[in-house]
């Protein structure tokens, strides 16, 4: 601050109205839960009241002790005339991005072997494969990817903006309340509390929750915005700020629902049978759209850039590929009800922007890759490139797969079977996951100011998982293909060939391969995690390092 | 100036930008969603569809809360191989009253859009306690638990209250009856029966895990699974009714 020297006596220290509000609002949502627990129709529901009692509890002294421990005057924006950023949040998010990661990816490989070995599912209602499913589901996309979103948009917004994180316990009740909602949501998972959506399963109040942690991500994310020094937004804030804008809504439309009572976890969508397909699918194809590609691709739009020293290859194509891909996206969900109930008008609209789509995805793809240009031999060089640079191979790849199967004759084999998981791991293994690990390998180094641990542990990092990858999407392309065609043969007298379950057998092998590759992409993502906690313990820099969950401020 | 420079101004103004990305994408969801509930033809009208009785909205919050959607599609679609295999494709009237649907996109198991009357009650029970033991092939976890598990009933009339709430013609003497109507539902030779069945016609009503002194949560899925896809009489169906 330009009069920091000025008063020389310490200053009065007072409660600001934002600690004070935060402080009060929580004791009297630990009231409430309290009321809640007591009165919860439900064993389960009652538990979730009194997690959110304690960490409401939690949330009061941490925000009591902060008030302490702070000095008076808040942080400055800019210190010697450099924007003073708030890197706590990040740090935070980051970690918790590894963690999930981790804890998401073994669910799965837990999961992929429940269906090659159903004893594994050890008649324990817990960890039945229907509550374990959305538990991975929403543990790497939620989890995983929201944390690697949240961690890294409020890195990429102050550096592109060149200016202080907005708010001051805002970014940390982003991330923290973010985090809670996940533990939330999984627990409700395990616990059978779930509305069975598709990728919208957290019941009312856990969406509730969420609805405000959103809005306050995207009020820090636009107040930020608007406080940058820079005259113009970087492409990479407008792909994150519509990612961050189309889920709120997207939220919001699916998960209108009324519960059965405040003291019931259940409740009912105001949608009902086609209509509820619809929005959900609408839901379901932008939740990949925006979550799983605008944010990522706001990501790449930073750290490729940043990691190969060379600008965007075209700043032309990024405009044009951000307002095509968003406006098209969310025309695609019906190609997810093809030959249902769903009316023909909305199935072929859904096809044909789905085939539509191609183009601005590969203009996506071309953007990145070529952002190389001048730069090629660093793909031989940097690992940590390289696995960005195959992500955006990946996105390609599964971008080009993913309107294929939309149109309505391939639809028409592929839906229902192992084709889609496939497809959707290709994305989600290949582009999310390695552009993530790749934003991780960059943004962790930086944050803590210390040189990457190894960068050959990178390079067997990448090995190995492209090995699962590959393992896991051709296991599932040849089990999908093959039962949707023994699905639909028929004997030369005309009667269908197999029974259901000779098809599910057929299964079998594949899925063990398949789990072989999840096997590998965990093996993988172990070794990051080990990579980065070297580098963040690493004693090359100075100060404490037990820096992990520590807020750094 | 050009085009090109005129995109300036959206790239220098954050709210610009923010009103621009909500009109963008505001758009592919109205054009889809919004006609669905005007347009007649979207969900034709088909006699034999009512609301779930008591036991088998209990029964189908079961499927829910399991996620059985995330195996079982009930969604069949117009396709040789599927009406041969499952039944007459699904009408959008037999989900009507459904919430959350459970179309489902996933078959690891068969569809289940029409499995009510396919396989006896003591067949369910068994293949609920343990798959393997009627399919050997089957990949699906044991629910050995929802036979001993009793159903926990004490509220289901705020559940039904929710749905008329909704708009599913739930009268106010079937929510003040609906615990009443799971005993009903769930004893075998009830007197009460044909009273029941005035409400919902062709209703099931007998025990159906096999152990008449409790209620459990098996009856109740057992129950819903029972009529999956038999409220509607496809001998008299028309299929050419609704076209226009």
């Amino acid at each position: 601050m330009a009069n920091a020297l000025a008063p020389q006596e310490t200053p009065q220290k007072t409660m600001t109205v934002g600690e004070g509000g935060l402080a009060l609002t929580f004791v009297a949502l630990a009231l409430l839960s309290i009321v809640i627990a007591a009165k919860a129709y439900t064993p389960e529901y009652a538990f979730h009241a009194y997690l959110f009692t304690a960490a409401s509890i939690a949330a009061v002294f941490a925000i009591i002790n902060r008030y302490y421990e702070r000095p008076a005057e808040p942080p400055p924006l800019t210190i010697d005339g450099k924007p003073n950023y708030n890197m706590g949040p990040v740090k935070f998010a980051s970690v918790a991005a590894v963690f999930w990661g981790i804890a998401g990816f073994t669910i799965g490989l837990y999961i992929a072997c429940e269906l090659a070995f159903p004893f594994l599912n050890l008649d324990l209602p817990w960890i039945t494969f229907g509550r374990l499913r959305p538990l991975h589901t929403s543990a790497v996309i939620f989890a995983f990817g929201g944390n690697a979103l949240i961690a890294t948009s409020f890195y990429v917004v102050q550096r592109t903006c060149r200016a202080r994180l907005a708010g001051d316990l805002a970014p940390w009740f982003v991330v923290l309340g973010y985090n809670f909602f996940i533990v939330i949501a999984g627990t409700g998972y395990l616990l059978g509390i779930t509305q069975s959506k598709e990728y919208a399963e957290p019941e009312w109040y856990s969406d509730l929750f969420l609805t405000v942690v959103w809005v306050t991500y995207f009020l820090v994310y636009l107040a930020t915005i608007m406080r940058r020094t820079e005259p113009h937004i970087y492409v990479a804030n407008w792909f994150y700020l519509a990612f961050i804008i189309t889920i709120a809504v997207l939220h919001l439309g699916n998960n209108a629902a009324i519960p059965v009572s405040l003291f019931s976890s259940k409740s009912y969508i105001v949608w009902s049978g086609v209509q509820d397909a619809m929005v959900q699918w609408w839901y379901g194809h932008n939740a990949v759209g925006f979550f799983l590609t605008a944010g990522f691709l706001g990501m790449m739009y930073y750290f490729i850039p940043k990691r190969a020293e060379r600008p965007v290859y075209s700043y032309r194509l990024s405009i044009i590929h951000f307002w095509a891909l968003i406006f098209i996206y969310i025309w695609a969900g019906p190609h997810h009800l093809h030959y249902t109930a769903l009316p023909d008008w909305a199935q072929t609209l859904g096809m044909t922007f789905s085939i539509i789509l191609w183009m601005p995805s590969w203009g996506g793809m071309i953007n990145g890759i070529m952002t190389l240009s001048g730069a090629w031999d660093k793909l031989r060089t940097d690992p940590v490139l390289r696995m960005m640079v195959v992500a955006v191979a990946f996105y390609g790849m599964s971008t080009f797969e993913g309107p294929m199967m939309s149109v309505k004759i391939v639809n028409s084999l592929s839906h229902y079977t192992d084709w889609t998981i496939g497809h959707v791991h290709s994305g989600a293994l290949g582009w999310v996951g390695y552009i993530t690990f790749g934003a991780l390998y960059c943004v962790i180094p930086w944050l803590w100011n210390r040189p990457l641990y190894s960068l050959k542990l990178v390079n067997w990092h990448f090995w190995i998982s492209t090995i699962g990858i590959v393992l896991y999407i051709t296991s599932m392309w040849v089990s999908g293909i093959l039962q949707g065609l023994m699905w639909r043969a028929y004997t030369s007298l005309g009667f269908l060939e197999y029974s259901f379950v000779e098809t599910v057998e057929a299964m079998h092998p594949f899925y063990v391969i398949r789990a072989l590759g999840g096997f590998l992409f965990l093996c993988g993502a172990l070794l990051m995690a080990f990579n980065l906690w070297k580098t963040v313990n690493s004693t090359e820099a100075e100060a404490p390092a037990r820096a992990a969950l520590a807020p750094a401020e | 100036m050009s085009l090109w420079q005129k995109h300036a101004i959206i790239e220098k103004n954050s709210i610009i930008l923010v009103i621009g990305i909500l009109i963008v994408v505001a758009i592919g969801g109205l054009v889809e969603i919004v006609p669905l509930f005007y347009l007649k033809n979207t969900i034709e009208k088909v006699d034999g569809v009512r609301p779930y009785t008591p036991l088998e909205l209990a029964g189908r919050n079961i499927y829910v809360r399991e996620g059985c959607y995330l195996c079982h599609s009930q969604m069949i679609r117009p396709l040789r191989d599927e009406v041969e295999r499952y039944g007459h494709y699904s009408l959008a009237a037999e989900s009507m009253y459904d919430r959350p649907f459970q179309w489902g996109s996933k078959r690891t198991g068969p569809d289940l859009a029409r499995v009510g009357g396919k396989y006896s009650d003591d067949w369910h029970r068994d293949h609920l306690r343990n798959p393997r033991s009627v399919v050997p092939g089957s990949v699906m976890p044991d629910y050995s638990w929802l036979a001993s598990t009793d159903l926990d009933y004490v509220h289901i009339d705020r559940d039904l209250k929710t749905q008329a709430e909704l708009g599913v013609p739930y009268t106010n003497e079937m929510i003040a009856d609906a615990q009443k109507d799971i005993v009903i539902q769930a004893t075998t030779d009830s007197p009460d029966a044909a009273d029941l069945a005035k409400r919902y016609p062709k209703v099931n009503v007998r025990d159906f895990d096999g152990d008449p002194k409790r209620i459990t949560e098996a009856d109740a899925l057992i129950a819903y699974l029972q009529m999956l896809g038999t409220e509607v009489d496809f001998k008299l169906y028309d299929d050419k009714a609704n076209i226009r």
